[in-house]
């Protein structure tokens, strides 16, 4: 795979791996947020980790648009398409979340739901041109990335005057999720977060641009570089993180200038104006309760807003009793940490979020990296 | 009236005509499509026979039995169709034990409405994939069920066959110290039924690997007759049926990601759904593990044919009470090759 392969080669990884080595100071710590669940997958796919030295650690972020969506939000959806028979459309990775009651969509799906996996939003709009007599919504899900198509497919629907479609909104914007992460109290019941450093988001910073990030490192004083998805991406921002902190800045540097640019995607971002308005909280799992993190279809296009369409009744759902995604996704402590980790949560009955996608931390230990329990004191110690 | 009647007034329909319920239902429209479909394409002695089962005489030796239901959507895909699947698929299940696969029986059910001129050309492959292999259809059923009740047609098909003297294969003879081959590259399968499904719009020159892999084995254990394990890794892909060997042996893996033959347009369409080629299904493929002792000599049988000529040595079994598979990937780390778990699903960003 030409444009591919040349990023994940192992004789640039090991030279790489030798200038991390000689860069990383070894009286001091780097503890380095990641905050895409692409990033922590590549980590452990690749295991780059292992190329790190000792004092470099990569902390897992709530990057992962599903893993952070709360429980009550896919109950809303299974109420939807159970009480109003609509067709749901939903991309692959949402169908085994963990909903109240051990359900999920697949299960809802099982039991004779009209739940339908789609790659895009034109696969969710065909369906809704084929079933006229149908309502469907698109269950739009997904960090600044995949919002920009969601408002495609909006104004399309207009365009071509199709009645049937809405669009279960639960778009949600990262520079918010940083700040909430930012501004957490150090000495919480969470525990301390210890960040010395951002591997910034590659593809959504390539639709929002690396200015936006200019207010952190201003205002948090952390140094933050945009990183490719790649395994090389991933070192190379590493080693431009090292040479920050010993240099003792804290800037906004981008790694991955093949596909980000200084102010991002202009249409894309106008798309997304035009279509979308902020909400003024969002619950994110993990997190809580999120000011002005989240986007919900604007007055201009109401009649495509599921929520106003059809009734949903306000989800009570709570997080399971001694999951410690919270302390997980705020980079306090390791899924290793946690009681359930292993036990009773994994990939296939997942507790919480950070075990549901492949992309969550959780997952990516345990599927990935959890030999490295058996071999006890190599890697898996606490960074805390 | 001087000649003998006609048994059937008019020929089978298999231009415009679709499966109706009469075709299940035991009479003369049952005894007409199996005469004129099923007989005329799958033709041998023992089926000409028209009995409801197939009698032979039996070999001495240990017999090997397998079954195997397959409904595949779409039914027709690049590189083969689920007749032929059926045929490849149960003779692989049988030679999987080192034996010679002797005769195959197919069980069809069959939905209402469903075109005759498909069903045809499913029989057509399937007839022409058990004369390739040598492994003839001797005997079997067809029901119908309602117009919603099926998905078009879903074929049974069980298999005999008879282990060779000495060859003990089995997924629990793994040893520590034994190499892991494979007999060519991984995915194509998978890749190719997602190509061809209806709402994933993407053109590749994959096809399926689908084949019977019965002769190669003849000629494996004819070289290396202390083969430890062979298996197909069918769904699930190649990671989670070393998962199955690893935990039935109660030992470790270790493999070598450069190693693992993968075609490009294969790992191309993996990267752009989100998907990992390893456990990505596979239809004519094998996982070997032997002697490390025999490895390199097996490794030369292999690839001296056809359906071996991309085999590679993959990795190793190690002692490993928890049975981890664990990878060196081409980055120089160490991961785990996990199990699949649930289906496998495209992510997301």
């Amino acid at each position: 795979m030409k444009y591919i392969d040349e990023f994940r080669a192992g004789d640039l990884a090991m030279q790489l791996a030798n200038a991390i080595k000689s860069a990383a100071r070894p009286d001091r710590q780097y503890r380095f947020m990641e905050f895409c669940g692409g990033h922590t997958h590549a980590i452990f796919r690749y295991g780059v980790q292992d190329l790190m030295p000792e004092n470099v650690k990569y902390i897992h972020g709530p990057g992962c648009p599903v893993c952070v969506l709360p429980i009550g939000r896919i109950d809303s959806a299974i109420y939807l398409v159970e009480q109003h028979d609509v067709i749901l459309c939903s991309y692959g990775d949402l169908l085994r979340v963990p909903a109240s009651q051990r359900k999920s969509l697949l299960k809802a799906r099982a039991a004779g739901a009209d739940i339908r996996m789609v790659y895009s939003t034109q696969d969710a709009l065909k369906i809704a041109r084929d079933n006229p007599d149908r309502e469907v919504v698109f269950f739009a899900i997904g960090f600044e990335t995949t919002t920009p198509p969601t408002a495609v497919a909006i104004k399309q629907a207009r365009l071509e005057g199709l009645k049937n479609f809405s669009v279960y909104c639960n778009h949600v914007l990262t520079p918010a999720a940083l700040k909430a992460l930012l501004e957490l109290p150090e000495d919480n019941t969470y525990g301390k977060t210890l960040v010395d450093g951002f591997l910034g988001p590659s593809h959504v910073s390539s639709i929002i641009g690396s200015q936006p990030y200019a207010y952190f490192t201003r205002t948090y004083r952390k140094p933050i570089v945009i990183a490719g998805f790649e395994p090389l991406d991933v070192m190379q921002s590493t080693l431009m993180l090292i040479q920050q902190l010993n240099a003792g800045r804290h800037e906004v540097e981008n790694e991955y200038t093949r596909a980000v640019s200084a102010e991002g995607n202009v249409k894309a971002q106008k798309l997304m104006a035009e279509v979308f308005e902020l909400r003024s909280s969002f619950e994110w799992r993990g997190l809580g309760s999120v000011p002005n993190s989240a986007l919900m279809i604007n007055a201009a296009y109401a009649e495509f807003d599921c929520e106003r369409r059809f009734s949903l009744p306000e989800s009570q759902a709570s997080e399971i009793k001694g999951c410690e995604c919270p302390a997980i996704l705020r980079g306090a402590r390791l899924p290793s940490d946690c009681k359930l980790f292993g036990t009773v949560c994994r990939p296939d009955n997942p507790m919480g979020a950070c075990m549901v996608s492949s992309e969550g931390s959780c997952a990516a230990y345990w599927s990935y990296g959890r030999f490295r329990q058996a071999q006890a004191g190599t890697g898996m110690e606490s960074v805390a | 009236m001087s000649a003998v009647m006609k048994r059937f007034p008019l020929r089978l329909d298999t231009r415009n005509g679709v499966v109706d319920m009469t075709h299940g239902s035991g009479g003369r429209a049952m005894a007409q499509l199996i005469e004129e479909l099923f007989h005329k394409h799958l033709d041998n002695d023992l089926l000409r026979q028209a009995n409801d089962q197939a009698a032979f005489e039996i070999q001495a030796g240990r017999m090997v039995m397998s079954t195997d239901a397959h409904v595949i959507s779409p039914l027709f895909f690049p590189g083969g169709n689920i007749g032929s699947l059926a045929v490849h698929g149960t003779i692989n299940d049988v030679a999987m034990s080192g034996a010679r696969p002797l005769y195959l029986a197919a069980s069809f059910i069959l939905e209402e409405g469903f075109p005759l001129a498909d069903l045809e050309k499913i029989v057509v492959s399937m007839g022409e994939a058990a004369r390739q292999t040598g492994v003839p259809v001797v005997t079997g059923d067809t029901k119908v069920v309602e117009r919603g009740k099926g998905d078009g047609v879903f074929i049974t098909t069980t298999g005999i066959g008879v282990v060779p003297k000495d060859i003990q294969i089995s997924g629990d003879r793994a040893r520590p110290g034994d190499a892991i081959l494979v007999n060519g590259s991984i995915g194509d399968h998978g890749v190719a039924i997602m190509s061809s499904r209806a709402n994933l719009q993407f053109t590749t020159r994959i096809e399926s690997d689908s084949a019977a892999l019965h002769e190669l084995i003849a000629i494996m254990v004819n070289v290396v007759p202390d083969i430890h394990c062979l298996r197909d890794p069918t769904r699930g892909g190649l990671a989670t049926t070393l998962n199955e060997l690893a935990f039935q042996s109660r030992v470790g893996m270790t493999l070598d990601e450069a190693a693992i033959p993968i075609k490009p347009a294969v790992s191309a369409a993996c990267e752009l759904l989100g998907l990992d080629p390893l456990y990505v299904a596979n239809e004519g493929k094998l996982i070997c593990i032997c002697p490390e002792a025999d490895a390199q000599q097996l490794l030369e049988t292999m690839q001296q044919h056809p359906l071996g000529r991309e085999a590679a040595i993959i990795g190793r079994v190690q002692n490993d009470p928890n049975s981890f598979v664990q990878m060196k990937t081409r980055f120089g780390g160490q991961r785990v090759v996990d199990w699949l778990v649930g289906e496998p699903l495209p992510r997301i960003c």
